[in-house]
């Protein structure tokens, strides 16, 4: 009963109905890299990724060889293991969507599991450093919260490393779980995966996605819920500079009935070859009633050469749903809104800051994590200075 | 006492075929606590010389000069502009999405008053000034100019002209768009400025329509780039009755 109506890179509309999700990747999902073909770029799940900088990640060449250093910080009551590939919590979020997450989940060694017990509410967060030393690594992160638990985790990602690595969330009956995953990685850095969320009965799932660093970052964010009445809130900040490639694949699978998700990912970008790509595909299965969605993207693009790629895809198979809905649109920092600003005296790097900072406030302010969004404010301002000057 | 001056100004934008000349030779003094009005066709310059004098990057100075008590304010930025004392209120106000009018006006206001106003005096003031003019208390929370209605557009340009008090205020076609009421609050807004003393006014309009409430000390008539006629508010008059025709005739715009 779908229609389809294409979906562009700036579009803006209620509902509109993309490419079935299925037919645009390039094999059926799979633990196993062997089932993957190697891509040559031109899949539609491809087609925005410059294979050649991906060090090897998608074509089997890339070798471990160590250089990626994990360090989980836990509050009281959180067990913290390393567990071999044998273990059977890993997994069950969900299968690796393209080859690059297939290749990591074949090729870890040990596995990082981060459990908070059920009925635990944590006042700390749990936080997950992630610290690359120059070398090539394949990870593997769950995060498990108990029944009616109550948890925030940040995974911090920071230095120089070609990483493909996996995280799984798994949230159970009426817990909640806050994850904030921060790229501020050298630029330099190659970083690949997918972020599973397994949201359970009555759960509510927020992940905050900040990338700022990185040669090149292929994000895939995705949401299944696995009962009735989950909830699923997506955000994501995005600061894309000169030369770097950053790509945000999100991905809703409402196939349980009475679930929510809300999506904002928002990017600036500057200077040259700096492409930032977003794809936000929601599937509203026949059997999803009672779903309500809404995603949004927004782009700021600061000065030319920059590129954006923004295709939001909703797929709706029942009409039996509260909401679904989504926006894209890509801004242009104009001369003319520099002018009025300074024709208030406001001078030019003042000028561009109020704009950037505006632009991201309210996303910002979703973090609910005082150091953190300090942290982002103070990045956001140091890139701005880079583009300044 | 501020005075700005111009003298022989010209003024080129680039167009296809090469630059194009709008301002060709404008000679013009306004004094700090005076009103002249600028009027004038479609395309005879006079929204190139406000935005000339605010410093809008389209436009190039060919010659001439532009002084505020003696500063040269050509050599000057855009935001040195505002800072020095010129305010332009523009016609087509811009939208700046991210940016709240309180934050703007704050931050405008910082800029140009050279500290940041004590929050106590600043937040009255500003409700006060936004009430004169029949602004919704809801605006300051909005993106500048996002969604504002033209008559919205143009009370909050008089908003930042009540609040950053300049020395020299160019209002550019603040009239057009505005229907009677709104022309009135508009109005009544420039003229407490006005009559504070404090501000040079040079109030460009195609029509006789907003001199019923504001009334100017001088009136210049706009042809062909530069000012064709001077002369006191009976020029106004005149021009009421009979129109630009005389203007146009002798040499108008291409």
């Amino acid at each position: 009963m779908a229609e389809t109506i294409p979906a562009g890179s700036t579009t803006d509309g209620v509902i509109q109905v993309g490419q079935p999700t299925d037919a645009r990747v390039s094999a059926p999902a799979s633990y196993d890299v062997a089932d993957f073909p190697v891509p040559h770029g031109r899949e539609e799940d491809w087609r925005f990724t410059p294979l050649e900088r991906l060090r090897g990640l998608h074509d089997g060449t890339a070798v471990a060889d160590g250089g990626v250093k994990v360090e989980v910080t836990a509050p009281e009551g959180v067990t913290v293991e390393t567990v071999g590939r044998d273990d059977a919590r890993l997994g069950r979020a969900g299968k690796p969507v393209d080859r690059v997450a297939a290749q990591a989940y074949s090729s870890f060694e040990k596995a990082s599991v981060v459990s908070v017990p059920k009925e635990t509410v944590l006042t700390e967060p749990v936080r997950i450093s992630v610290r690359g030393e120059g070398g090539t690594a394949f990870g593997h992160q769950v995060v498990e919260v108990g029944a009616f638990a109550e948890a925030v985790v940040v995974i911090d990602h920071t230095g120089d490393a070609t990483l493909a690595a996996n995280v799984e969330y798994l949230i159970g009956d009426g817990a909640k779980l806050t994850v904030v995953s921060v790229q501020d990685w050298d630029d330099t850095a190659v970083h690949a995966g997918q972020h599973t969320a397994l949201v359970g009965r009555d759960a509510t799932f927020k992940s905050v996605v900040v990338t700022f660093g990185g040669d090149l970052v292929r994000l895939h964010p995705r949401v299944v819920y696995g009962a009735p009445g989950g909830e699923a809130e997506l955000y994501g900040v995005y600061f894309t500079d000169n030369g770097q490639h950053q790509e945000h694949r999100l991905f809703i699978d409402h196939d349980t009935p009475h679930c929510r998700s809300n999506v904002a990912y928002k990017g600036a970008l500057q200077g040259k070859e700096a492409h930032a790509v977003w794809i936000g595909d929601v599937l509203i299965r026949a059997a999803a009633e009672g779903t309500d969605t809404y995603e949004l993207n927004r782009n700021l693009v600061l000065t030319d050469g920059a590129r954006v790629d923004s295709v939001p895809n909703l797929e709706i198979e029942t009409g039996e749903i509260v909401g679904a809905g989504h926006a894209s649109a890509t801004g242009r920092f104009e001369d003319e809104q520099l002018f009025y600003l300074m024709a208030r005296g406001i001078p030019a790097d003042e000028a561009r800051r109020l704009v950037v900072r505006g632009f991201f406030a309210e996303l910002v302010q979703q973090i609910g994590i005082p150091d953190l969004e300090e942290r982002l404010i103070a990045k956001i301002e140091a890139e701005l200075e880079a583009s300044v000057g | 006492m501020a005075t700005l001056e111009i003298h022989d100004l010209h003024v080129s934008v680039d167009a296809e075929g090469g630059p194009r000349e709008i301002l060709r030779g404008v000679d013009l003094t306004v004094k700090q606590g005076e009103t002249h009005a600028i009027m004038g066709p479609n395309g005879s310059g006079k929204s190139t010389l406000a935005y000339s004098l605010a410093g809008h990057p389209k436009y190039t100075v060919t010659g001439g000069t532009v002084t505020l008590d003696g500063e040269d304010v050509l050599a000057m930025s855009v935001d040195e502009r505002a800072r020095a004392g010129v305010f332009l209120a523009m016609q087509y106000p811009v939208e700046v999405p991210g940016v709240s009018v309180s934050n703007f006006l704050r931050t405008s206001a910082t800029a140009i008053r050279g500290e940041a106003p004590k929050l106590r005096t600043w937040v009255k003031e500003v409700k006060e000034a936004m009430e004169r003019l029949q602004i919704d208390p809801s605006f300051a929370e909005r993106n500048v100019n996002e969604g504002f209605s033209g008559g919205e557009k143009k009370r909050h340009e008089i908003l930042q002209l009540e609040l950053l008090k300049p020395a020299i205020a160019i209002l550019d076609e603040t009239d057009s768009g505005l229907d009677v009421d709104a022309l009135r609050v508009v109005s009544e807004g420039v003229n407490r400025v006005r009559e504070s003393g404090q501000v040079g006014t040079l109030l460009i309009t195609h029509y006789t329509r907003i001199l019923r409430y504001i009334k100017p000390d001088h009136v210049h008539v706009f042809a062909a780039g530069r000012i064709a006629e001077s002369g006191g508010p009976e020029l106004a008059d005149k021009l009421e009755e009979e129109g630009y025709e005389a203007y146009v005739k002798g040499g108008a715009s291409e």
